[in-house]
């Protein structure tokens, strides 16, 4: 039972940060329709930008007189780093082929991942890029049951943003036009919602939560490389359309679900074919359900 | 000129601007604490330079001021088309075939080396293009049928001590069922999840060579593997046959050669096939495919197949010829290589992709000092060709006439 509940802790922390990828793959396609494959880079740059940036405050000697301020930029700075790099992308690669073939749009997307990742790899080496340890040492004990100061911490950021990101999507202005030109652009073009920009603001939103994932991933398994984005990037997809794509309340439980299954299969069945679950459950889903578990209907052309 | 000009210094620069603010971090923030701007505004002036040669050939191409450069070079290319369509296409294919023939004689053993690698994976990207070109459905699992055939030579090989020409065929066999298996259920879905569901079962292969130690000696992989044998006739002492080990290079390099031929022969007669207008169909609107009365998951299925088939047999060569197979061999990225080249080349043209293959994989041979950007100009090649040649350095030719084509 305590090897239970250990799981379900540890299957929360992993799957709030699928949770928050998978956000930004089922926000960009509610809006263009579009997988976009480089949002996996997205979150490898986010870990590695973070990992530049505490390494740098450490450096200057402020990791240790003011560990949450020194923090809290390393998410902002990391996160306003992503969101700058993500609407870079979508100009390049998007914008131009947005009336073009969809095979032509996913393999310029395939292209971009494969350059984000070795763009990361060549200014960053090949090697890992270590984040600082001494952060959030201490842990609480309940009998078996241990849940360390970081996984509160990330357990509550993970929830703080999306609280904030459904916040933003149904009750403000900002996320009014996003959903307004995720259902029609032509019809939102006529009410002076300018869709390119929603569009960009989308894939920054989207961007920011998966560096925000790829900070956390960090701090929790201690070191960043270039590559990691591909595999979290394929199951964070599962999980949104485990919930339903284009449905942001259903890829945040998406999300979980992935994360559970992961951990406890990794637990009670077999820990070298864990990345198998992911893609077991992507495939038995897209086969008996392709919606999702929340999705609206999906027309033919895409499934 | 500079009207045109005008029009594009603004993107231009914001563009530049973008990419500073996106390099410094990555490059001026040190983890001593320190912050430096040389490295960055050094690596970002190159690109600087690069980038405004190009645009300024853009531009000057916009304004008809290149005519001087760009006339001779369409006269030559439009002599070269006639010179070509003057003669037959078999001349051709004969002088082709002949460079091929007497290439390694002239090349030295790292040039057949090369030209080994490129002829295997012009096998691949063929049936790679049966796939993505020919029947448009995207597949980024495409190298894990590779691995299968290079994992049914080796083990078939060092565990039961079977032959080439005998595991040849059960190479692509197997491959083809791993085809059938992954295809039965993915062939349903289209387009984007198509592509993620395929990266996700080649992912699962690998997973499963890498882990099932039993079998496939996990990540350590399978040593050991005989080379091609073959019998020659002996005459001496009367008429034997002799058994022979094919250790020389050349003479494998002819083997892949044949492999090559076979796969384009192959492809193109498929193209021009029934079977071939079926996948087109499916290709350009799978619902009016459909309602025409192609059964769409029967050619779909069949494509899969085919593709895993030309995967399996290069796979069967390349174990045969590097001896040695692990799982790092059959990674996406790989996958993605071969998708690029078919890309590159043009998807449904077998020349486009001879010349893809040619360029991915010789370029970066000639271009030793720049191997760490190979993958970074492979990712950057396939957005701009999609951005400015979607069809291919050589598009494929159509079979038909097309209603948009008549009416312009």
């Amino acid at each position: 039972m305590e090897y239970f509940i250990q799981q379900l802790i540890n299957g929360i922390t992993l799957g709030g940060m699928y949770a928050l990828i998978a956000l930004g793959y089922t926000m960009v396609y509610g809006v263009i329709q579009l997988i976009n494959f480089a949002h996996g880079e997205f979150f490898a740059a986010g870990g590695y930008v973070g990992a530049i940036a505490l390494g740098y405050f450490s450096g200057l000697g402020y990791m240790e007189t003011h560990p949450v301020i020194c923090l809290t930029a390393s998410f902002a700075m990391a996160m306003a780093y992503c969101a700058y790099l993500a609407v870079g992308v979508e100009k390049i690669a998007y914008k131009p082929l947005r009336k073009e073939s969809r095979l032509a749009a996913l393999l310029s997307a395939l292209g971009m991942s494969i350059f984000l990742s070795n763009g990361l790899m060549l200014t960053q080496g090949v090697y890992d890029a270590v984040y600082p340890s001494e952060l959030f040492q201490g842990r609480f004990d309940f009998g078996m049951v241990t849940i360390s100061y970081l996984q509160i911490m990330i357990i509550s950021l993970t929830a703080c943003l999306l609280v904030g990101l459904n916040l933003l999507v149904f009750k403000t202005k900002v996320g009014m036009a996003m959903r307004a030109t995720a259902q029609d652009k032509t019809m939102s073009a006529l009410v002076a919602i300018g869709s390119n920009r929603i569009i960009s603001l989308t894939f920054a939103i989207g961007a920011g939560l998966a560096c925000a994932a790829g900070i956390m991933y960090g701090l929790y398994y201690g070191s960043v490389r270039y590559d990691m984005g591909f595999v979290p990037g394929i199951k964070a997809f599962a999980a949104a359309v485990l919930g339903g794509i284009g449905n942001i309340t259903g890829a945040m439980i998406g999300g979980l679900i992935i994360g559970m299954v992961e951990i406890f299969g990794a637990g009670y069945l077999s820990s070298e074919y864990k990345d198998v679950f992911a893609f077991i459950i992507l495939i038995a889903v897209l086969y008996f359900k392709p919606n999702g578990i929340m999705g609206e209907n999906i027309d033919d052309t895409r499934v | 000129m500079i009207q045109e000009f005008k029009k594009v210094w603004k993107p231009y620069t914001i563009g530049m601007l973008w990419l500073l603010g996106l390099l410094w971090p990555l490059l001026g923030i040190h983890p001593d604490g320190t912050l430096t701007f040389q490295k960055t505004i050094t690596v970002w002036s190159y690109l600087l330079a690069g980038s405004f040669v190009c645009l300024m050939i853009y531009v000057l191409k916009g304004t008809d001021s290149l005519k001087f450069i760009a006339d001779p070079i369409s006269r030559a290319a439009g002599n070269i088309k006639t010179t070509s369509t003057a003669l037959p296409t078999w001349v051709w294919l004969a002088a082709g075939l002949i460079v091929a023939l007497i290439y390694p004689q002239f090349a030295g053993r790292y040039g057949t080396d090369v030209a080994i690698s490129v002829l295997l994976y012009i096998c691949l990207g063929l049936g790679l293009n049966v796939v993505v070109g020919l029947a448009g459905m995207l597949d980024l699992g495409y190298i894990a049928f590779y691995g299968v055939g290079a994992y049914t030579y080796a083990i078939l090989n060092t565990v039961y001590g079977l032959g080439f020409w005998v595991c040849l065929p059960l190479s692509a066999l197997t491959a083809c069922i791993a085809g059938c298996i992954v295809g039965y259920p993915t062939l349903r879905m289209r387009g984007d999840y198509l592509a993620i569901v395929t990266l996700g079962f080649g992912e699962i292969i690998r997973i499963i060579l890498n882990n099932w130690m039993e079998l496939t000696n996990g990540p350590n992989g399978i040593l050991g593997i005989k080379p091609i044998g073959i019998f020659l006739p002996v005459f001496e002492n009367g008429f034997t046959f002799e058994h022979f080990w094919m250790k020389k290079l050349q003479l494998f390099y002819y083997f892949a050669l044949g492999l090559a031929i076979v796969a384009a022969i192959c492809v193109h007669r498929l193209n021009f096939s029934r079977v071939g207008r079926a996948w087109e169909s499916i290709r350009e609107d799978e619902t009016a495919a459909e309602l025409m009365g192609v059964n769409t998951f029967i050619y779909k299925l069949l494509a899969y197949a085919m593709g895993a088939i030309f995967a399996g047999l290069a796979g069967a060569f390349f174990a045969a010829r590097m001896r040695f197979v692990s799982p790092e061999s059959f990674t996406f990225l790989e996958s993605a290589m071969v998708l690029c080249m078919v890309v590159l080349g043009g998807m449904g043209s077998i020349p486009g992709i001879i010349l893809g293959v040619a360029a991915l994989i010789a370029l970066p041979e000639i271009f030793r000092e720049f191997e760490s950007y190979r993958m970074l100009i492979f990712g950057a090649t396939m957005v701009i060709m999609m951005l400015f040649r979607p069809a291919g350095l050589i598009p494929a030719k159509r079979v038909g006439t097309r209603s948009e084509e008549k009416e312009g």
